[in-house]
């Protein structure tokens, strides 16, 4: 197997997260997977959008692509479709696909597009400053959210059901190795692939909220996020205050790229 | 040429993308630009292209950027509420340096505005919509068979300088129904996807200015590996902070096209030899003109026309030697005023200019464009 770190460029680093970010964790997954996977580098695409997390595509060494905040799907989509033998990988935070790419989100899965979608889930806005974001949990604080918020957070797993994707899993920083199995698995998948990965930001979440150092909010995802066989073995009360992890959710649906390839030889157009 | 066809502004528009080489079409219905988002279903599939309906306008150009990127000529439609939606990405593509065509029918706004009324109303829109300082091409074509010409330029330009290219019809030529003989696909010039002229072993950097200041960012999957990114970056592609860097780089990406701009200027011109009042008009208020200023020749006034099909970059020389050759100038558009800002500037007080807008959600008649040209006459006769 390939070392993983040949998939970093190496000249860009060191990278621009702060000290005890999680980002690096998940990044570092992503790499390990590929690795795994003995993805052809050459023809391996990292889309990303705004976001601190989005800066993780400049330091991968592939085809790489930062794009607008919220937009990393549109482009991915564009990507796949237009030279399917691509295997497209998506990196995004909370805000950038939850919130503002919340629409993309849907459509992306709903069409069951070959894409492996990684969320960088670290609760805030971190990079410009600790704002709310659409999973920020209720009653936590945020600049934008100083008496704690008090609109509901989604659930991007059950919103990614809904609206169709076929791969579904949960990881977290802390479970650094089954992390990477669930993103191989994600990568393998034939079509909409959503790997939601929480990841400590102590800078802009953390210390506003009193959570102890990064050590300390790594340890509390370790009692939180729970495998889900334990998870289902609980009583509805006590799920509250859990999270299951691990494959989630499969389904096995036509994937929208190969549809479209029957429609242009249809169309005759698979002879032009 | 092939045979004559029935055909509307934007089929031929349409077809003259596909023609050029457009693989890749992603959009969102709007009316009235909505057929050509139709013709390209129907078709970009017979020729092994994508047509693909995304969830917005902004999905619509980010899908595009994204195919684009993959090595796919690719084209987006839109209409006023959707043109605005599209901005941020038209910026994007600008600093990325990404090859695409951007279509918009023009409707009359603001807002849903007169949804089915024809305007020229995003002329300014179309220069300044994203933000920042960046360049623009856009293209305005006046009947139906220049829409497919212009369709065929975008394309070329937008490969040749990696920018953004905005074709602005307006419902008038867009849904305008003529008969056009069409070139044949070898009496079409074609500017090919521009490829790196050296290896990553020689040191390649994706984002190198060549002679003509333009760089040659390989397309996706091809083995370089690089970095595209909407900050400001210096040649290897990746963000850099430095003041210099920056200010190249805008400079740059206003060299490439403005080192060329005669060339990219495209305008005729009607009875001019003797002329000394001047119109100057484009899309479907240029064919109300061309009659009225015919009249107007008829009843002997001394009256011509420049119909500029390159709206930006501004043809600046052209305007400010028309300001010389004439004593007046009249700039009839479906807005409340907005060319005719540009021509006053680059005229220079040296001739008259004077705005006829229109904003009724009405056409011209050709009476309405006549009766200024006699008004401007005699005011500059005096
Ligand atoms: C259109 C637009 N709106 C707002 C911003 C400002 N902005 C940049 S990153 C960001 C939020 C990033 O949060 P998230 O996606 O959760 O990523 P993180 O930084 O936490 O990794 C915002 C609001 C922007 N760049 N573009
Ligand atoms: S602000 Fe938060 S998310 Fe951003 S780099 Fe720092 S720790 Fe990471």
């Amino acid at each position: 197997m390939r070392d993983y770190e040949t998939f970093f460029r190496t000249n860009r680093l060191p990278h621009i997260w702060c000290p005890g970010c999680g980002h690096g964790i998940a990044m570092k997954a992503i790499a390990k997977a590929i690795a795994k996977l003995d993805l052809d580098q050459d023809k391996t695409v990292i889309v990303s959008g705004i976001g601190c997390s989005s800066r993780a595509s400049g330091y991968m060494d592939f085809d790489t692509l930062h794009t607008a905040h919220g937009r990393a799907l549109p482009f991915a989509t564009g990507i796949k479709l237009a030279n399917p033998e691509l295997n497209v990988i998506v990196i995004t935070g909370d805000g950038d696909c939850m919130a503002i790419g919340g629409n993309h989100f849907i459509h992306a899965a709903r069409r069951n597009i070959d894409l492996t979608v990684i969320l960088f889930n670290n609760n805030i806005y971190g990079m410009t400053g600790g704002q709310a974001s659409p999973l920020t949990p209720v009653e936590k604080k945020a600049t934008t959210a100083p008496y704690g918020t008090f609109d509901r957070p989604f659930n991007p797993c059950e919103v990614a059901k809904t609206a169709g994707a076929t791969y579904i899993a949960r990881g977290t920083a802390f479970h650094a190795a089954p992390l990477v199995d669930l993103i191989a698995q994600g990568i393998q998948n034939k079509g909409f692939s959503f790997i939601e990965t929480l990841v400590q930001c102590p800078t802009s979440y953390g210390r506003r909220n009193k959570m102890g150092s990064a050590a300390a909010m790594l340890k509390d995802m370790s009692e939180t996020v729970i495998p889900l066989a334990a998870y289902n073995r609980l009583s509805t009360e006590e799920r509250n205050e859990k999270l299951p992890s691990g494959v989630l959710h499969t389904d096995v649906f036509p994937e929208y790229a190969a549809e479209y390839a029957k429609i242009i030889k249809q169309a005759g157009g698979d002879k032009a | 040429m092939s045979e004559a066809r029935l055909m509307q502004g934007n089929e031929a528009c349409a077809e003259g993308a596909v023609a050029a080489g457009v693989r890749f079409f992603g959009g969102y219905p709007i009316t009235p630009s909505t057929e050509i988002a139709e013709y390209m279903a129907v078709n970009l599939p017979k020729v092994g292209g994508n047509f693909i309906q995304m969830e917005d306008e902004i999905a619509g150009i980010g899908v595009i950027l994204g195919a684009s990127l993959a090595g796919k000529k690719a084209l987006t439609a839109t209409s006023g509420p959707g043109f605005s939606l599209k901005q941020e990405l038209i910026g994007y593509a600008a600093i990325a340096e990404i090859p695409a065509v951007i279509v918009n029918v023009q409707r009359m706004g603001p807002s849903t505005g007169q949804p089915t009324s024809p305007a020229q109303a995003d002329i300014m829109q179309a220069r300044w919509g994203t933000h920042g300082d960046h360049p623009m091409i856009a293209l305005s074509p006046w009947t139906v068979r220049e829409s497919f010409d212009v369709a065929v330029k975008a394309v070329n330009y937008s490969e040749r300088f990696r920018t953004p290219v905005i074709i602005l019809l307006d419902e008038v030529v867009g849904h305008l129904r003529e008969r056009v003989e069409l070139p044949s696909a070898h009496e079409i010039e074609i500017y090919p996807r521009r490829m790196p002229n050296t290896t990553k072993a020689q040191g390649y950097k994706a984002y190198t200015p060549m002679e003509d200041l333009v760089p040659n960012p390989a397309n996706f999957g091809t083995g370089y590996r690089i970095h595209c990114t909407g900050l400001v970056h210096d040649e290897t592609g990746f963000p850099s902070g430095s003041p210099k860097v920056t200010e190249q780089t805008i400079h740059r990406l206003h060299e490439k096209i403005m080192r060329v701009q005669d060339e990219i200027t495209h305008y005729d011109e009607f009875f001019m030899d003797d002329a000394e009042i001047a119109v100057v008009a484009f899309g479907g208020t240029a064919r109300t003109a061309y009659a009225a200023v015919e009249a107007a020749r008829h009843a002997g006034q001394k009256v011509g026309m420049v119909r500029m099909m390159t709206i930006w970059p501004f043809a600046e020389n052209v305007m400010r030697n028309l300001a010389k050759r004439v004593k007046g100038i009249l700039v009839p558009e479906m807005n409340y005023g907005q060319y005719v800002y540009e021509v006053e500037r680059a005229a220079a007080a040296q001739a008259r200019v004077v705005s006829l807008p229109k904003y009724d959600a009405e056409v011209f008649t050709p009476d309405e464009i006549k009766q200024a040209i006699e008004k401007l006459a005699a005011e500059v006769a005096k």
